[in-house]
């Protein structure tokens, strides 16, 4: 018998009535053209709450490929399943960690673990833009990502360099969905080469004449066509006029991690993904809003152990630095830092020393603004008899905890292009986390 | 010794590459050397449903008061042609040859002569069309080949396939996806468990995809219920079609038909799963009564009389051409109507014709909204949106990342590329277009969607590779290079780089701007002067829009 692969229809929230009556809502207002684009903030009143800082940025360390939750945050020692891996002592009481991330254990009381993720997704593209947009893959809509969302919601003021940057991209680095391409991730290799195309090939005095040439060619293609072209349609001087800015910008300073002192660069790692993750402390100091720093090699179907811990080398330094960067310059609490993944990994081992996908419980850490640190939501089963995980955290309510610790309301919903109305998030948040 | 050998080869090289860059310029301007294209008589074959176009577009601007924009020249709508059909501008080379037909010559038909005989156009419609068969993900492992499905897609539409004979083949595919490419179009629904292990093709994906794509309805929303926003659509029709796609199975021997799945599925508001059977959503006196699920499903949709496959691709080879589809969203077409003017008319015509694409093309191109200009010509009335939305002027788009890379490409050679091109051009330019296309950012199946442009992109054009290794002195590859030394005036040099880049003649004001610039410049700094003119031709608004 064939296996039915069809969801159940309440699996798919498609939401309540309040939710399909707001397109007849908006319809009637003549709600249309560009109007979704307006920030949810600009209607949310984000007052500052209770006088508290509020987090402005995110920074999301990815690892790519499906991080084993047991051989990271969700270890469990001398069971069957735990496939050699020791766990250590943290520095949060109760919380033990797997071994190969021993400088993490040092800053666990700043970061929260969630041990019971749930998706449904177990393949690799369909998981990762489940995880980084919070929504399962439909066609015809491609939703935001979560780092999209913030720049949408908290725009950078002052800004010449763009607010979303992704490093060391893998094949799916962030973007901006149905809220538009310029909220795209902006995307930079290893920050120890200069960003790219943001040198003019030629000097000053050329480049003044190519772009007097320029003008003079634009000037011409605008006659009888759309008034206020550039603004109303093509924005291609407006975009160039920011490119030039960015090329001239200070702000490019805070991509090159050359310029920091060495004995910061060592404590990252010399890895393209430490220097990574310092451009990312670098450039959430300088008002960036949101940066994703990719990790790949992850996906250990063969010899699991061995290989995730040659990746935990990379990842611990890395991100025990970057914490405690964040935390020496006294913007932790206006930073989240979520380290995420798109799927564990299964319990058991498989015949060659392999653990392949597992979507069923896996785990994320979290901390900085507006989450608690040292914490622990849920937990799996230590002998892998059940699937299910204690107090399980959908991938939805994550996001809907991250976007409330930001002061965006995750039930928001946004027109789409297709004239649908969307919510940021289908999740609730989950109130152990919020600090 | 071997280093002199060397050095003199290496030489030898450059020499002749001198003579080759010499001769192919010189050819430009000597018009005994070029052939004019052949003349086309593919025009008289239109007749009635042209005239029909013309008297539905007129009547509907004439009723909404609405002064249409002035007729385009033929270079614009030559190089919209090209753009839309190969994904480049056209080739300096070709554009002497249309100016060589005789004035009363079918100057349209002769051109969609000369791109349909061309093996790009082919190609580069395979691409845009298995984008919205399959997808660009790379797709399940093993069992998906991509690439396979867009080279028979190309061979298909090399051939003029009758265009319901091919999605037939799509839908009825059976066997190995690499020995049939059209079976990709099953496997790439396959679905694999955390282990690798296949679920086999997922008919919910497959029904989905098919209603998009060939029918032009999105029902997507109706996996899990009811049509909120109309009352035409049930949950029920679109398990009803899934059900169409139960017995794909995938065995060893690939894609096959089982009957002994029985399709099951819980509705909302049920409390069990329950049997669904195969049933068309509308005109079911359409659907045979035996054959396979999938062969009667692939007959019911490309049946002459089910009109909504043939006002898909008619809306889709619209868009395909204009950069903006008649009904928008591309693939979401109202069952029951009212439709813009023109549609039904394309529609009933293609299916008229044994869905013939070609014919389809011609008529959207011979068609009176294809012919107006994206101006008024008249700055102090301007183009309105207005006029845009009732196809009256031609609707500015931006242009897609292969579009931008390909017509770089293309602008830097003066002849036509085309598929017998050198191998060392073909690579390059397949390597350079690719990093491009990846770096301006591709929107995947996202074809149509109307955007701005981004920084990124302009921080490409201002600064990036592609552009600077296009333009930068190099007399063996770059036109720019070879017009500054060998143009026999100032003046065609920056005509031939206008008609290159831009497909039109420079203004006087602009012609004055360049010129007065080569003109004040000793030899050796011309070619950095027409690196500039390239260069900002390449940045300009226009290089970078559809207009």
């Amino acid at each position: 018998m064939k296996r039915l692969l069809s969801p159940k229809p309440d699996d798919v929230a498609c939401g309540t009535a309040e939710h399909w009556s707001r397109r007849s809502l908006l319809r009637t207002a003549g709600f249309s053209g560009l109007a979704w684009l307006t920030p949810v903030s600009q209607i949310l009143a984000r007052a500052a709450e209770n006088g508290k800082t509020r987090p402005r940025s995110l920074i999301v360390l990815w690892l790519q490929g499906g991080a084993s939750q047991l051989e990271t945050f969700d270890p469990h020692p001398d069971t069957v399943i735990s496939g050699g891996s020791p766990a250590i002592a943290t520095a949060a009481p109760g919380i033990r960690i797997a071994d190969g991330l021993p400088q993490a254990a040092e800053i666990m009381s700043d970061l929260s673990v969630v041990r019971s993720l749930v998706s449904k997704e177990g393949d690799h593209a369909r998981a990762t833009y489940n995880m980084k947009t919070g929504h399962r893959p439909i066609p015809g809509l491609e939703h935001p990502s979560l780092g999209s969302i913030v720049c949408h919601e908290l725009p950078g003021d002052g800004l010449d360099i763009p607010s979303h940057i992704s490093i060391l991209p893998s094949q799916a680095p962030a973007r901006g969905g149905y809220l538009g391409a310029r909220l795209d991730a902006f995307r930079i290799g290893d920050p120890v080469e200069p960003v790219p195309d943001t040198r003019s090939p030629v000097g000053k005095e050329r480049q003044q004449q190519r772009l007097s040439s320029l003008e003079l060619l634009d000037t011409t293609f605008a006659r009888g066509r759309l008034a206020r072209l550039d603004e109303t349609r093509t924005l291609h001087r407006t975009n160039a006029e920011r490119a030039l800015r960015m090329m001239s910008s200070d702000q490019l300073a805070a991509f090159d991690v050359n310029e920091a002192p060495a004995a910061e660069r060592e404590g990252y790692g010399d890895t393209p993904f430490g220097r990574g993750c310092l451009a990312a402390l670098r450039l959430v100091e300088s008002g960036v809003r949101c940066v994703e720093v990719t990790l790949n090699g992850w996906d250990t179907h063969v010899n699991n152990l061995e290989l995730q811990r040659a990746r935990n080398a990379i990842l611990d330094p890395a991100l025990a630095a970057l914490v405690k960067g964040l935390r020496d310059r006294e913007i932790y609490e206006e930073t989240i830092v979520l380290v995420g993944t798109e799927f564990g990994r299964t319990p058991r081992l498989n015949a060659l020393d392999g653990r392949d996908h597992w979507p069923h419980a896996f785990s994320v850490a979290l901390g900085g603004g507006g989450i608690a640190g040292g914490r622990v939501i849920g937990a799996t089963d230590p002998e892998g008899e059940e699937n299910a995980p204690a107090d399980p955290v959908t991938v939805d309510d994550l996001h809907a905890t991250v976007l409330t610790a930001l002061g965006i309301d995750p039930s928001y919903e946004f027109m789409t292009p297709l004239n649908r109305p969307v919510p940021l998030s289908e999740g609730r948040p989950v109130r152990g986390l919020l600090a | 010794m071997l280093r002199l050998v060397r050095t003199l080869i290496a030489l030898t090289m450059l020499a002749a590459g001198f003579t080759v860059a010499a001769v192919l310029l010189f050819a430009h301007y000597a018009g005994e050397e070029i052939e004019p294209l052949p003349p086309s008589t593919a025009g008289s074959g239109l007749g009635a449903t042209a005239e029909r176009l013309d008297r539905a577009w007129r009547s509907e601007w004439r009723d909404a008061g609405i002064v249409p924009a002035p007729e385009a020249d033929d270079y614009t709508i030559v190089r919209r042609l090209s753009l839309a059909l190969t994904g480049a501008v056209p080739s300096v080379e070709s554009l002497r040859r249309l100016d060589l037909l005789p004035a009363d010559a079918d100057r349209v038909n002769a051109w969609l002569d000369h791109l349909f005989a061309d093996q790009r156009h082919a190609d580069y419609l395979a691409e845009r069309l298995a984008r919205v068969y399959v997808g660009v993900e790379a797709g399940p492992f093993l069992v998906y080949r991509r690439r396979r499905m867009v080279n028979w897609l190309s061979e298909q539409l090399m051939e003029n396939r009758p265009y319901g004979e091919l999605v037939n083949d799509l839908i009825t595919a059976e066997g190995i996806w690499t020995s049939n490419p059209a079976a990709n179009f099953i496997t790439v629904s396959v679905t694999q468990d955390e282990t690798g292990e296949s679920n086999g093709p997922d008919e919910i994906k497959l029904a989905a995809r098919t209603s998009r794509a060939f029918l032009g309805i999105s029902l997507d929303c109706m996996q899990c219920h009811d049509d909120k926003f109309g009352d035409h659509w049930k949950q029920r029709d679109f398990h009803e079609l899934a059900a169409f796609f139960s017995q794909a199975d995938l065995k060893l021997t690939g894609v096959r038909e089982n009957d002994s799945f029985v399709y099951e599925t819980r509705l909302h508001g049920e409390s069990d799963p329950a049997p669904v059977p195969a049933l068309a959503p509308y005109r079911p006196d359409l659907m045979p009564e035996s054959g396979s699920l999938r062969t009667r499903l692939a007959a019911w949709i490309t049946h002459r009389e089910n009109e909504a496959f043939s006002r898909a691709m008619a809306n889709r080879t619209w868009a395909l051409l204009f950069g903006r589809p008649l009904v928008d969203p591309v693939d979401d077409i109202p069952l029951e109507g009212p439709y813009p003017a023109g549609l039904d008319i394309l529609a009933r015509d293609f299916a008229e014709n044994g869905h013939d694409l070609r014919r389809l093309i011609r008529l959207i191109a011979t068609s009176p909204a294809f012919h107006r200009s994206s101006s008024t010509g008249d700055p102090g009335n301007p183009v309105t949106e207005d006029m845009e939305n009732a196809w009256a002027a031609f609707p500015l788009t931006r242009l897609r990342p292969e579009q931008v890379a390909g017509s770089i490409v293309q602008a830097s050679i003066l002849h036509r590329l085309d598929a017998e091109s050198h191998i060392v051009r073909k690579l390059q330019r397949f390597g350079e277009t690719n990093d491009f296309v990846t770096r301006f950012g591709d929107r995947g199946e996202d074809e149509l969607s109307s955007e701005a442009g981004t920084i990124p992109q302009r921080l490409l054009l201002l600064n990036g590779e592609l552009v600077e290794e296009r333009t930068s002195p190099n007399p063996l590859m770059n036109s720019s290079t070879r017009l500054a030394n060998l143009a026999p005036s100032d003046e065609r040099a920056v005509e031939t780089a206008f008609l290159a880049a831009l497909t039109r003649l420079p203004t006087e004001a602009e012609r004055d701007h360049f010129v007065d610039r080569l003109a004040d410049t000793p030899r050796p700094g011309r070619p950095a002067i027409m690196a500039d003119l390239y260069w900002a031709l390449f940045n300009s608004t226009e290089f970078s829009w559809n207009r």
